[in-house]
């Protein structure tokens, strides 16, 4: 059988694998990078918006992988209205099959070794430590040794469990989805649309991110504890035959996004989770790539440090837990609390908020305005979902 | 629990909600392991494709 030595190895070349592989490799670390399917960013299981905050710390803007940009959002009620939001900062619709491979490429001029239908089946083990990655590639099991295997497997991750780490989600923590890429519609560039409501899309939202002038990635995610009789897909036809009813739908792609606010647990002797793989997406926009990426790049930091320190304990790779849990961790709890609140929401709230967002003139909108307008009209919902909706931004 | 591989996209929703660990997944598809499944249902649940039957809930 063939194996080859490596220090680290990563599982997943999505955003979050290919920059934990990056940044490891950036301070010497030799890194191998693992992808199941024949080539990184497809097929797209994304409504593809990030914030331009987000993403500049990772990749430098660049128009081929943006397939709109974004200036504001605008939230529907259940009762029809609706509501612009600006000032809120720049947000991009990408093309995510190009956006990965940029991703792949800046970790591959990093010095990382990417492998392309790569199949991680299991991990090694010596005296019961992780000292390995078994693979299939090409019909060929091979082995991978390695001090450290960073798994980036997405929402399927395996890797997590074959290190027993629990990384089972509750029903009511993943949303269920699916989303049309759809042309022959005719509406702006520069808004995404946001649908809410228990007949819409209950414990979630219907988006609309534009990708160009006539078409745009339509998707809804339902609370997987509210899928049992009626699924995504039965809402999102409803949405579309009511909204858009000479829309061609290009592609359809499903898709799980978790919504939960973490892991417990994601680090233990020679292995860390990152991305959806850790749970490490905003539960309540379920935007994942900016916070996947924040975290793969303290992962992959801390794990060539362990590289150079010759210690890869948990202890020593709890350093990542304590940075994303001062970057992002501690926020995501609390993003979770108000996920709770918000799914309790009912349909009168949701179209009392779009009321007050719509009483500020589009020019003086600010979320400070926001605020003291909402403080006035219904402090409780301020509490309860301005916050969230527009201090998490479009990630 | 039965999965119908022409419905089924692949997507990997069921293999995060499995409490027993008895899903796994290829480029190529998806595979339950019946000797593990202890029919509960979740992933028939979740799965957006409607690709997965086995439990009356």
């Amino acid at each position: 059988m063939i194996s080859q030595n490596y220090d680290i190895v990563v599982i997943g070349a999505g955003p979050a694998g290919s920059v934990a592989a990056r940044f490891a490799a950036e301070q010497g670390a030799r890194v191998l990078m693992l992808e199941r399917d024949r080539e990184a960013g497809i097929p797209v299981r994304c409504a593809e918006g990030v914030s331009h905050a987000g993403i500049t710390p990772f990749i430098e803007i660049n128009p081929k992988w943006i397939a709109a940009k974004i200036d504001s959002a605008c939230l529907h009620s259940p009762d029809g209205d609706k509501a612009y939001m600006y000032n809120n900062g720049t947000g991009y619709v990408l093309e995510r099959r190009i956006f990965d491979t940029e991703l792949c490429n800046l970790a591959i001029e990093a010095g990382v070794e990417m492998l392309t239908k790569a199949n991680a089946i299991g991990l090694e083990y010596t005296d019961e430590k992780i000292t390995g990655v078994r693979y299939k590639h090409f019909g060929e099991i091979k082995i991978a040794n390695c001090s450290i295997v960073i798994g980036a497997d997405g929402v399927e991750s395996r890797v997590g469990r074959w290190a027993g780490i629990n990384t089972t989600l509750a029903l009511n923590d993943i949303d269920t989805c699916v989303q049309y890429t759809v042309s022959g519609l005719d509406f702006e560039l520069e808004t995404c649309h946001f649908y809410f409501g228990k007949e819409v899309s209950p414990g979630g939202y219907i988006w609309i991110f534009p990708k160009s002038g006539n078409t745009a990635n339509i998707g809804i995610g339902i609370s997987g504890d509210l899928a049992a009789d009626k699924g995504p897909k039965a809402y999102l036809d409803e949405f579309m035959e009511r909204t858009f009813p000479d829309a061609k739908v290009n592609y359809t792609v499903f898709g799980g996004v978790p919504t939960a606010w973490g892991l417990k647990e994601y680090i233990k002797d020679n292995i860390m989770l990152v991305g959806d793989a850790a749970r490490q997406v905003n539960p309540i926009t379920g935007g994942g790539i900016v916070q996947g990426m924040i975290a793969a790049r303290i992962a992959g930091q801390v794990a060539a440090d362990s590289i150079k320190a010759g210690n890869q304990s948990r202890k020593f790779l709890l350093r990542y837990k304590k940075e994303w849990d001062t970057r992002l961790g501690k926020a995501q709890k609390t993003m979770y609390s108000m996920k709770e609140r918000f799914m309790k929401m009912d349909d009168p709230k949701f179209n009392k908020l779009v009321q007050l967002c719509k009483s500020i003139p589009k020019e003086d909108f600010s979320l400070k305005k926001l605020f003291s307008v909402a403080m006035k009209g219904d402090p409780l919902l301020v509490a309860e979902i301005a916050k969230a909706f527009v201090i998490s931004k479009i990630k | 629990m039965k999965i119908n591989r022409e419905l089924c996209d692949i997507c990997g929703s069921c293999v995060a909600v499995c409490p027993v660990d008895a899903i796994s997944v290829s480029e190529f598809c998806v595979t339950i392991n019946q000797d593990k499944c202890i029919e509960c249902g979740n992933c028939q649940q979740v799965c957006p494709a409607k690709a997965i039957s086995g439990v009356n809930k």
